[in-house]
This record gives C-alpha cells, sequence and structure tokens, in this order.
C-alpha cells in the first residue's frame, strides 16, 4: 500500500501548485505513469480520492499517462519494448536488458482554476 | 491521513521520539508516546476540514468518468483514462465547453493509442488560454520528489562522515536479523557498525542487535510499510552513527514497498532464503530490480529442500542483468567471508571518498589562506 504514500506524494505537489497559482479548486490532475513503475494505478486512483478529500484538490480527475516500458537489448543493440520486468528480448529471447523508458512517476501537470 | 500508509492516524515512531501526525489538510498534531508504545489510535480522533472560502465540511464523492467541474466551464468525457501497459487502443469522445456567456461549443476528439503516446492532445490537456478560467500547470515533478529530496541529504550526511550504509531489505522471515547479528559480531572488531531497525512493531530487532554491542535505533512504522527517507533522515540525527563506520538499515519485512523508497543508502541488499520458493525474483521483480546484491540464506537448508539455486539465480538476473549474488548461511557461517569483504570494501571506498574530499577541502583553504597572506 505505498500507493498512499505516492497519494500523499501528488496531493503535496498539487497542493503546492494551487497555493502558487493561487488557484481555488483543482480541477484535473495529470500523471505520468510508467509500465515498469512501483505504482499499481487502481490504488493510486482510490487513494487519491481518499487523501484529496477536503483539500483543494477535492473531487479532482486524475488523468493517468501510461508511458510502454522500453530497453535496450545489449546482444541485439537494439532498442526494444518491454511491457513488464522479466521478460525477454522480443527479438533475441535474451534477458540483457537495460531499461531506458517505463520507470517515471511524474505528476506532470494540474488544471487549476 | 498517514503519509506513510494512509492510515487513519499516522502511527510512525522512532525510539524515544515525540510523535507527529500531519493531516491532510495540513493540520499538524503532536504527543509523546508512554514508554510501552501502547496506545489508541485511530479510533475517535476526528478533524474536520477547512476550504479556502471558510466552509468546513467533510464529504464523499462518486469519481468516475463524467461529472461536471462548474458554471464556466463544464465538459464531460466519456471514458476513463487508464492506458495500461501501453496496449494500443483506440477512443473518441465528447467535449462541451460553456462558454461564459451561456453559449455552447460542442466537439469531439479521436485518439489512436496505436501510436504509443498522445501527451497533451486530450482535450482535458489543451485547454487554450482564454477559453475558461481554468489553466494548465506544467510541472513535470516526480511523485517521490520529497522523499527524493530527503534521501539527498541523507547520502551528504553519510559522504561527508565516510559511512557505508547498505537498506537491507526482504520479505519477513528471511533471516536478516541473524544474518545482521552475525555480520556485526565479524565486523566489529575492525570497524564499527550502527543500525536502524524498521518493523511496524516491537523493539525485538533492536534489542537483538543491541546486545552484540552495537548502537542500534528501532523505528515503529506502526501501519507503515516501509521506511521512508526523512524516518532515516530523524534516525540519523538521533544515532549519529561514528564517521568511517558501517551502517545497515534493515527495512520493514515486504518484498514490495521499500523498492520504491530511496533511503539515502549505497546499496540496497535483497536477502532471499531458500526456504521461499527460486521464483520470488519473478514474482516481486521491483526489489530485485533496486538491488544490487542478493544473498541468498540459509544455504545450510539446501540438503533438504528443494529449491534450485541455479534457477533461481537465472531470474534474478532475468530481472537485474548486474546483480550480484551470494549464497550464504548466517547461522552455520558458510559464505560470511565473501559477504564481509564486499561489506569491507564497499566501507573502505567511502572512507577514501570522505578522505579524498577532506584532501581537497584541505588543499583550498590552504590556497585561500596563500592568497589571503599575499593581501594582508
Amino acid at each position: 500500500m505505498h500507493e498512499m504514500s505516492l497519494a500523499e506524494g501528488i496531493l503535496q505537489i498539487v497542493e503546492d501548485t494551487a497555493r502558487a497559482n493561487a488557484a481555488a479548486q483543482v480541477r484535473v490532475v495529470l500523471l505520468e505513469i510508467g509500465a515498469l513503475s512501483h505504482v499499481e494505478v487502481q490504488a493510486l486512483r482510490f487513494c487519491f480520492d481518499a487523501v484529496t478529500r477536503g483539500t483543494v484538490a477535492n473531487g479532482a480527475r486524475l488523468d493517468v499517462q501510461a508511458t510502454p516500458g522500453r530497453a535496450w537489448c545489449m546482444p541485439c543493440g537494439e532498442s526494444v519494448a518491454l511491457a513488464r520486468l522479466g521478460e525477454a528480448c522480443p527479438l533475441c529471447g535474451g534477458y540483457q536488458l537495460h531499461v531506458t523508458q517505463g520507470e517515471e512517476m511524474k505528476v506532470k501537470e494540474v488544471e487549476v482554476a | 491521513m498517514c503519509t506513510t500508509c494512509g492510515c487513519g492516524n499516522g502511527e510512525t515512531k522512532i525510539e524515544g521520539d515525540g510523535h507527529e501526525h500531519v493531516h491532510a489538510d495540513g493540520t499538524v498534531h503532536r504527543h509523546t508516546h508512554a514508554d510501552d508504545g501502547n496506545h489508541p489510535h485511530g479510533l475517535g480522533h476526528e478533524h474536520e476540514h477547512r476550504h479556502a472560502d471558510g466552509t468546513v465540511h467533510d464529504h464523499s464523492h462518486e469519481h468516475d468518468a463524467a461529472h461536471e467541474h462548474g458554471s464556466e466551464h463544464d465538459h464531460f468525457h466519456h471514458h476513463g483514462h487508464v492506458h495500461e501497459g501501453g496496449t494500443p487502443h483506440h477512443h473518441e469522445h465528447d467535449h462541451v465547453h460553456v462558454m461564459p456567456d451561456d453559449s455552447v461549443v460542442r466537439h469531439a476528439h479521436a485518439h489512436d493509442g496505436a501510436t504509443d503516446l498522445h501527451y497533451g492532445q486530450g482535450p482535458a490537456h489543451s485547454h487554450a488560454p482564454g477559453l475558461s478560467q481554468a489553466r494548465m500547470v506544467q510541472i513535470e515533478q516526480d511523485i517521490l520528489s520529497k522523499n527524493d529530496r530527503h534521501a539527498r541529504f541523507n547520502r551528504e550526511f553519510l559522504a561527508e562522515r565516510g559511512i557505508f550504509a547498505v537498506n537491507l531489505v526482504s520479505s519477513p522471515g528471511s533471516g536478516k536479523t541473524t544474518l545482521l547479528t552475525e555480520t556485526i559480531q565479524r565486523l566489529q572488531p575492525t570497524t564499527p557498525v550502527t543500525v536502524i531497525e524498521g518493523d511496524q512493531q516491537t523493539t525485538n530487532d533492536a534489542d537483538r542487535i543491541r546486545a552484540t554491542g552495537a548502537r542500534a535505533l528501532q523505528i515503529n512504522t506502526g501501519k507503515g510499510c516501509h521506511l521512508d527517507a526523512s524516518m532515516v533522515e530523524r534516525a540519523l540525527e538521533r544515532l549519529q552513527p561514528d564517521e568511517n563506520s558501517v551502517l545497515f538499515i534493515e527495512n520493514v519485512g515486504n518484498l514490495v514497498c521499500p523498492a520504491a523508497f530511496d533511503l539515502g543508502e549505497a546499496h540496497k541488499v535483497v536477502v532471499l532464503s531458500v526456504t521461499e520458493g527460486e521464483d520470488k525474483p519473478l514474482k516481486y521483480p521491483d526489489m530485485f530490480r533496486a538491488a544490487s546484491l542478493m544473498l541468498l540464506n540459509k544455504v545450510d537448508l539446501l540438503p533438504y529442500i528443494s529449491f534450485d539455486v541455479a534457477r533461481c539465480i537465472e531470474y534474478a538476473r532475468r530481472i537485474n542483468p548486474e546483480i550480484e549474488v551470494m549464497q550464504v548461511s548466517a547461522t552455520k557461517g558458510e559464505g560470511m567471508d565473501l559477504w564481509l569483504n564486499w561489506v569491507r570494501l564497499h566501507a573502505v571506498t567511502a572512507r577514501h571518498a570522505r578522505n579524498q574530499q577532506v584532501a581537497s577541502l584541505k588543499r583550498r583553504v590552504a590556497e585561500l589562506e596563500a592568497k589571503l597572506a599575499t593581501r594582508a
């Protein structure tokens, strides 16, 4: 349930942003969550709704951009798609993979009013 | 709301410390615990939420795809916005703007998910300025940035003192604490060791460590499932570990959550015991990816169980091609020398880096003093 910690982290960033923009309300929070990151999106949504209750982000919609995983395959010398950790290179079937994308956990944008 | 786990109240407790709760609305209250650490929590504690305009209320809301926002600018989306794992998909949605003059603008968007990403193309993300009072603020901030700030502070604190810090992670029952007490007994004659112990409850583990003569501090996370960097920062302030020492942070027994939280350590070391099953690296890949070293513990039991060591190592390297692996038995001593050498090597490196830094600062002070002398 570290999603609750993550939701708290999001709320903090969102509240700071609202304050800096003298906003009374936060309408949309846009996250970028990589497919290989430490986040279960459904759990995060649940936690986000719970922690934002009674805050400036009360009722805000949570949009999630899922960044697909990518890795560099050493033997192939190519960038390949990686749906989840532990999967083989789709080209050579090996596991000499270095993740290059998909670990993002970011607040990208906040829509304030 | 507890920042650790979302329980009704934060219950994180550092031995000898007061106790602070920060609620979702920013209110903070502090109290101390009785010595036994037992106290009722979570029930009978109420607090209200006060909004910027002074209204006070408590309410819940449904949160599905369609909802209204306010009089100037309503929009309705006919779908949720979850894209899991980059699955190709195609979808469209209508979009209604009610303008300040009450005119209604309706338009539809289509996205083709097969092109992977659609950053900023969605209607929710691209309201032109002037259409409404709402505005998008670009942030691009890591969700864990606050934790990472504390972790950076810890890392500097440790580097300045030449301390080598290891974050020990595993599932409960892998033998972390026994491994630690055996490690401390072998290291202590040459290297001072301090320990930060993370558990939900009890000071049992810290007591076991203290019995070896090493200094230890218990952090009880209450309902929390992992240590975070700010807890460790507070523990470091309290512990003040020796210069040029080794610090072990024994994380809460949990193969999931601690993977995401940088504590400022030099390395995460994952302990997996052979009684757990060789496919754990595949089941809990995040942790094996975050770790630099896997200690395969309890190898003295291998003759009595079916555990394929080679396959386990292969699985771990599927997740993390660079992970080092050592087979140890904390109770029988097998493989402990290899592990101790790993710790000593890194401890010497940390000490050396610190000495280099001190030497370079001294050179700089000497240069500046020389410069000052020519002007005096």
